[in-house]
């Protein structure tokens, strides 16, 4: 059984507001003026399509479906497909914005850069998440991340679109 | 003949894959969905996925193939799994016995799928009764019986460029009787719900039993091909042809081989398709083959996605796997 919460704190145009203003003042200290940007399928990628308007940035938005690079395939097989990769410009010596909804395990994140390096040499790849939370498994951080939570085990924090508007809530596997 | 029960697993999965008979239309669909993810693969700068690494691939063939064979491997090797390709001579004497010792022998080397081609009926099926239970067999064409692969990469080209199933009218031109592409093809479009298949070929080469499988028969090319979306044309089949089926080649190209002008009598946006190997002037003109109606060269292309798709859904089951989802994130 799972218990959907509606988490008060999760306030979505807020937590957008902060996550392109962090990401923001990152381009700007590290003088990045022209950067690419790559959301990860589903959540990751709705994430992306927001802030990819609010920064205003120029190429088109990249999509990234890590599917096939996934270090969990021999356990779980072949899943139903979202939409493919597509990244629709040449990622070499690109200034990378790699965004995803939640970063957890880190395992996504490993996958996704193994994917990208595939396209090409990027000049750089930072990484922008909406919540981060613990119980890393491997050595990947988030660059900007609007939140931090604390969860237990049995706690999944999940992005929805509803009627158009995203929606972050904790489920609890009891 | 009910075999559809060793294709699939207890989990309802593809495991083998050695004809489309006996499968259903949700599992071709997902054949051709993940297809479809799978060609973006191939258009990429690095051609590759880690898919299958560490998985090993052998491919079987005991009858000459090129493009079957070198699509599977590249197939495979875009999947990172490692293949080792094994031709062998047949004589027909040595069948079944030195098969199954030769299998135990791969699959002492950690095999985990075999690729069978072999010129008889029932070998794919064969050998997918004797191996291991992890181990996984794709039937590359057997005999006279089936080329489930070929099948499903025509469907594939024919979903690229028609969309609907449920409103074609599909043509295959040739030899039938010979024609294990064929059979897996009519499989195939009758599952997909194509709602008219029509064969059409001299008498001696079109089998009694076609109408059976829900075609249309026809003998005069003129008449069958009216107004159809889509015409396959089979290869006249010299190896496989032993007596007086036909006249001459040159006769049946007059008859049955496919031309600018008959084309003509498809609909105006027809698509032309063939599973190569061609033979110019004696079933296809050059002018078409090479024509804006062929698709030919695409189906080669399309053969690759549609094997990823094949080998990564039979090595992907969850039945191989501990059963332990494992969310990453």
């Amino acid at each position: 059984m799972t218990e959907r919460q509606q988490n008060q704190d999760l306030d979505m145009p807020a937590l957008l507001d902060t996550l392109s203003s962090e990401l923001r003042h990152l381009l700007q200290s590290r003088n990045i003026k022209n950067p690419v940007m790559i959301g990860i399928h589903t959540g990751g990628l709705w994430v992306a399509e927001e802030l990819h308007k609010t920064l205003g940035i120029q190429q088109p938005l990249g999509a990234l479906n890590i599917t096939f690079y996934r270090d969990d395939f021999t356990r779980i097989g072949m899943h139903p497909q979202v939409q493919p990769s597509n990244l629709p410009f040449n990622v070499d010596d690109q200034h990378i914005i790699l965004v995803d909804d939640v970063l957890h395990t880190g395992r996504t994140i490993r996958a996704a850069l193994n994917e990208i390096f595939d396209y090409g040499r990027p000049a750089s790849v930072m990484l922008a998440v909406l919540v981060e939370r613990g119980n890393r498994e491997l050595p990947v951080s988030a660059d900007v991340a609007a939140t931090r939570i604390e969860l237990n085990d049995n706690q999944h924090i999940k992005l929805n679109k509803e009627n158009d508007a995203l929606v972050l809530s904790v489920e609890e596997t009891k | 003949m009910k075999q559809h029960d060793i294709q699939i697993d207890k989990d309802g999965e593809l495991r083998h894959f050695l004809t489309i008979e006996g499968l259903k239309k949700p599992m071709l669909t997902g054949i051709l969905d993940h297809a479809e993810n799978f060609s973006s693969v191939s258009n990429r700068q690095v051609k590759k996925v880690p898919l299958l690494r560490g998985k090993t691939i052998a491919n079987l063939f005991f009858e000459a193939s090129t493009r079957t064979r070198t699509t599977f491997e590249l197939a495979a090797k875009r999947l990172s799994a490692d293949v080792i390709n094994i031709n062998i001579n047949t004589s027909a004497t040595t069948k079944g016995e030195s098969l199954l010792d030769m299998l135990q022998n791969l699959e002492s080397m950690q095999v985990d799928m075999f690729v069978v081609r072999h010129n008889s009926s029932g070998a794919a099926h064969f050998i997918a009764q004797h191996v291991a239970p992890h181990i996984s067999v794709i039937n590359a064409g057997d005999g006279s019986h089936a080329h489930p692969t070929q099948a499903m990469l025509d469907m594939f080209t024919i979903r690229r460029h028609k969309q609907e199933f449920t409103k074609l009218t599909v043509a295959i031109v040739g030899d039938i009787m010979h024609s294990r592409v064929a059979r897996s093809q009519i499989h195939a479009l009758n599952t997909l719900g194509v709602p008219e298949i029509r064969v059409i070929g001299p008498q001696t080469i079109i089998p009694k039993e076609a109408a059976h499988l829900g075609v249309h028969v026809y003998h005069d090319m003129h008449q069958g091909l009216q107004n159809v979306d889509v015409v396959i044309m089979l290869r006249l089949q010299r190896e496989r042809m032993e007596g007086a089926l036909l006249p001459s080649e040159h006769e049946y190209f007059h008859m049955y081989g496919l031309t600018e002008e008959k084309l003509k009598l498809a609909k105006a946006d027809a698509i032309v398709m063939h599973p190569g190997p061609i033979n110019r002037g004696v079933e296809i003109e050059s002018s078409v083959a090479d024509g804006p109606q062929s698709v030919i060269l695409e189906q080669v292309t399309h053969g690759i996605s549609v094997r990823m798709a094949v080998m990564s859904m039979a090595l992907g089951r969850s039945s191989l796997t501990d059963g332990q989802e494992r969310g990453q994130s």
